[in-house]
């Protein structure tokens, strides 16, 4: 079944939103610069909505998978729950920017935003190698300077600098694999190197090579050891807004790409060593991420590492190399979304109030916002996996499904490391609750969108650990899609 | 449609949790008076449902099922037998004295209020679940309520210390079962969690003796098991009153149930391949447990290790496989339960008016606070197996159980009776007996009509127990016989 022009144009309708938006966003900040407030980030969140709205009216999937585009795009499952993720990603973290000073007024900031987000929603949709490589880039290159938008702090620009230079390299090396692959099949189409795999036209040897190359890209996006040098820096010099952003939309960016790629390349004939290196990345991600951030002593870094944890749970889940372990993955990805949105919203709030990033900020804040506290309490127990919170179901359905597929070894390093990492959460909640507070003022929050955005979060992040069955449903139907 | 006594049950505490949370701080009449009118609640509930089981019948009863996430077999599936009734009961009398004993907290109230209340939750959700995904919910939903009760009102030296260990020995065992029961869902083929349907699934030999350990030992952390029992008397020291109460008295009571209902009960052949293992370790339990206690110099501590000691003795009434053994065990639980209970709620109120638990320097309380010490008094004669009181039925059955399988555990364990009576007798001659030292004298007051009240119902309650076993015994033993004919029929 093929589409015809108009039908592939709404197909797309969403993306085409965001650019539309991009172009207003300028127009508006050319008008009217100086009295922005938080108007920029309502339109960009409101702009947002307007395009997940397009994606259920115009851009619902079809029955069956549809390459799209001259096979550039597909329109599946996949594509559309991905896109909602960006999406909301997106909304929320422009709610979150307009409430820092520092760049609510700044239209290029939202409009690297939504460029970002577009780019990572066809990181989800592409088929070809080539859309795929620009899709990337498109996602990437705003995040670099999203990341060193502050220009007055010294910080700010080290982080977009090393993250440009660190994404840079990557991308070097992914496109070194994907030239490798095209070389070797004579296409940029994933699903025709598939094939040529199966028919042994392509010397599987050679894709081998390739994948380990494009592996070691698709690690840097997700934040994965050994390839994570960057993650603790760049989150820590950015934006907490956009640190926000990267560690959740951005992941889940880099791991849509990935699993299109290896589910399509697994299925030809050599899962064992797509699922040995996987399974690698993941014991060596666990082990560095919770072990580095125990002895760390500024918040942002200390999430940094758990965020390089988290991306070996998830990993652990496309080991397994099952819908299950897919479905989880993708489950895992949209928990980890809203937990650590809340997380770094609440972090990026306190960092303005406090003026620090350290944990020693944090010292008794039960007693100077019981609120803010209990937040904090709702999103490092998602992350430690504790129910009823969406953590502890993600993190049982990747573990399952490592069982389920003979990787119990694999599922017991996992909990091993969940132990670990429920440790340096824990030590958090013991400096907000226990320890006595530098200063007893109160902390209020005085901005109701900001405590709206965090509240939507944190109820998703409760819903999650208790409502399952709708979210499975949707992340079992994208695992499906691949 | 009957009514869901189970839900609510469960489901009360939780929301009254996350009420406390949302109220102003400062009301702390109103959020002591919603705890304790709650904890009344659910005592008022679990003992309706108690007189209301029918024990003719036996079985499962008070049954409520929802699917939750069918896809996954996971369905909200509750109910109570004869074994887990008892446990239910313990536990709303236990979140009641809880409740009660705090009465006077007044360092940030409100939320040590509300993780009790998210603590009663979880224990009672774990004793009525009927599904596998359902328990191990439940069973982690008191993570935090207990790491945080242990920090926040902990004792000042050793809370930070005991409450990260406890929580995280405690979440290390329960994610090592976690795989456990992954692995037994995938190996039944049956796609479910569901616990009745997973009995009957007839795991293979080979599955059994394999999980059988992740599962039995992974639950029975929470139980205390050696070697695995050291988060227990650091965590029971280091915790407040009220939650060395539910700690002891209820959540390894918790660990037990789990590993029984998930290893025991599913991989009945696990069980007995491994008995003699598990046997083994719990009479170090028993006696290792048993001669600590008698050397420690921290009230507190004394009672941390005889909980240890006692719970052994449930381990080895559950490896014995036979009528007795899981019969006392049934009633070991409940009666340890409510012992350590009042045992750790005077030590509670000796610490509030004495200021240091160290044995040298107390002294003479009997004149100043007679009634906790004839509650302790009644709870040593029932930790040392007193005839008349609801230790002997407890634990004369355990004890013939281990003969009929192994003498030789019998014999050696039955040496922590006697020091058992030893420790016990030279605590309260240490702390009730003799002159009162000066620097505590001006501390002492009576102590106060909540805390009257519960020494006095624990007190009569395993004296009940003692003189007419019959209140439990016929309970206890329609589970059992339901357990039992798991492990005959596999």
């Amino acid at each position: 079944m093929t589409l015809t022009v108009a039908q592939m144009t709404l197909a797309i309708m969403p993306e085409l939103l965001m650019i539309v938006l991009a172009g207003v966003l300028i127009v508006i900040s050319i008008i009217n610069r100086d009295k922005c407030k938080q108007v920029l980030g309502c339109i960009t969140a409101g702009g947002m909505i307007l395009a997940i709205v397009s994606a259920f009216l115009f851009a619902m999937p079809k029955a069956e998978p549809i390459l799209m585009w001259g096979g550039m795009l597909r329109l599946d499952s996949v594509t559309f729950v991905f896109r909602l993720i960006f999406l909301f990603g997106a909304a929320v973290t422009a709610i979150f920017s307009c409430t820092e000073e520092t760049i609510r007024c700044r239209p290029e900031f939202y409009m690297m935003l939504v460029f970002s987000t577009l780019g990572m929603s066809l990181m989800a949709a592409s088929c070809d190698l080539i859309m795929l490589f620009l899709a990337i880039e498109t996602a990437s290159i705003p995040l670099y300077v999203m990341a060193g938008i502050k220009v007055k702090e010294e910080k700010s620009v080290e982080a977009g600098l090393k993250y440009f230079l660190f994404g840079g390299m990557s991308s070097a090396i992914m496109v070194y694999g994907f030239s490798l692959i095209y070389g070797f099949s004579g296409t940029t189409q994933l699903f025709d190197i598939a094939q040529g795999v199966i028919a042994q036209q392509v010397p599987l040897a050679g894709v081998v090579v390739a994948v380990v190359l494009v592996l070691a890209g698709f690690a840097f996006k997700i934040s994965a050891a050994p390839f994570h040098f960057w993650a603790p820096d760049v989150y820590e010099g950015a934006p907490t807004s956009v640190t926000g952003f990267l560690s959740t939309a951005s992941k889940a960016a880099g791991f849509a790409a990935l699993i299109r790629v290896l589910m399509i390349l697994f299925d030809a004939n050599s899962a064992e060593v797509w699922q040995a290196l996987i399974a690698a990345l993941a014991v060596a991600s666990m082990f560095t991420g919770n072990l580095v951030a125990i002895p760390q002593k500024n918040i942002k870094r200390l999430l940094a590492y758990s965020s390089i944890a988290q991306a070996g749970y998830i990993l652990v889940g496309l080991t397994s190399h099952s819908t299950l372990g897919v479905s989880g993955a993708i489950y895992y990805l949209m928990a980890y979304l809203v937990t650590n949105l809340a997380l770094f919203a609440i972090v990026g709030w306190i960092g303005r109030k406090t003026g620090s990033d350290s944990l020693a900020a944090y010292a008794g804040l039960s007693k100077r916002s019981p609120g803010l506290a209990l937040a904090m309490l709702i999103g490092l127990l998602s992350l430690g996996g504790i129910p009823p919170f969406g953590g502890f179901f993600a993190k049982l359905l990747v573990f399952g499904a490592a069982v389920e597929s003979g990787w119990a070894w694999l599922a017991i390093v996992g909990v091993i490391n969940s132990v670990i990492g429920l440790y340096y959460y824990l030590r958090v909640l013991k400096i907000m609750y226990v320890d006595e507070p530098a200063e007893n003022t109160p902390l209020k929050v005085k901005e109701p969108l900001w405590l709206i955005g965090l509240i939507l979060c944190l109820v998703l992040v409760t819903v999650m650990g208790v409502v399952l069955a709708p979210w499975f449903g949707i992340s079992n139907w994208a695992a499906i899609g691949f | 449609m009957t009514f869901p006594f189970l839900s609510v049950l469960i489901l009360l505490p939780l929301f009254a949790g996350v009420v406390l949370l949302l109220l102003p701080a400062g009301k702390r009449g109103l959020i002591r008076s919603i705890a304790l009118g709650v904890s009344l609640v659910t005592f008022v509930i679990s003992v309706y449902l108690f007189a209301a089981y029918d024990k003719v019948a036996a079985g499962y009863q008070f049954v409520e099922q929802m699917q939750w996430l069918p896809a996954l077999g996971i369905s909200y599936h509750l109910g109570v037998d004869g074994f887990s009734l008892p446990l239910e009961l313990l536990a709303g009398i236990v979140v009641l004295c809880g409740v009660m004993v705090s009465w006077k907290v007044e360092d940030r109230a409100r939320e040590f209020f509300a993780f009790i209340m998210f603590l009663a939750s979880s224990v009672f959700g774990v004793f009525a679940s009927l599904d596998l995904f359902v328990l191990f919910f439940f069973f982690e939903l008191a993570v935090f309520p207990k790491y945080l009760m242990i920090v926040m009102w902990g004792s000042p030296k050793t809370k930070e210390y005991g409450g990260m260990k406890l929580t995280l020995y405690l979440f290390l065992g329960s994610v090592v079962a976690l795989v456990g029961v992954l692995a037994i869902y995938f190996s039944s083929g049956l796609h479910t969690f569901d616990l009745l349907a997973l009995e009957q699934a007839g795991f293979g030999l080979a599955v059994q003796k394999l999980w059988f350990p992740f599962i039995f030992i992974g639950f029975g952390v929470l139980g205390g098991l050696f070697p695995f029992h050291s988060w227990a008397p650091d965590g029971h020291v280091a915790a407040p009153t009220a939650v060395s109460m539910l700690l002891a008295g209820v959540e390894m009571k918790v660990g037990a149930f789990a590993a029984l209902r998930a290893g025991l009960m599913l991989l009945p052949d696990g069980m007995q391949f491994w008995a003699p293992a598990v046997l083994i370790l719990a009479t170090i339990n028993v006696v290792y447990g048993a001669f600590i206690a008698m050397i420690q110099t921290d009230f507190k501590y004394v009672i941390g290790f005889s909980s240890v000691s006692h719970m052994g003795l449930v381990f080895i009434g559950f490896a014995t496989l036979t009528p007795e053994g899981l019969t006392g065990a049934g009633l070991q639980m409940f009666s340890h339960g409510i012992m350590t209970a009042l045992f750790f709620s005077v030590v509670g109120m000796v610490y509030d008016r004495a200021h240091t638990r160290n044995l040298a320097e107390l002294g003479g309380l009997a004149k100043h606070m007679p009634l906790a010490m004839i509650g302790f008094v009644v709870g040593g004669l029932v930790s040392m197996g007193m005839p008349g009181f609801s230790g002997f039925v407890a634990e004369i059955p355990i004890y013939l159980g281990a003969w009929k399988t192994m003498p030789l555990v019998a014999i050696i364990s039955a040496i922590s009776i006697v020091v058992t009576a030893a420790y016990i007798l030279l605590v309260v001659r240490r702390v009730f007996f003799g002159e009162t030292p000066e620097p505590i004298r001006a501390g002492m007051s009576d102590i106060s009509i909540m805390d009257k009240i519960v020494v006095v119902g624990l007190s009569l309650l395993m004296i009940l127990i003692g003189l007419i076993p019959s209140l439990l015994v016929p309970m206890i033993q329609g589970g059992v016989s339901h357990i039992l004919s798991l492990v005959g029929g596999a």
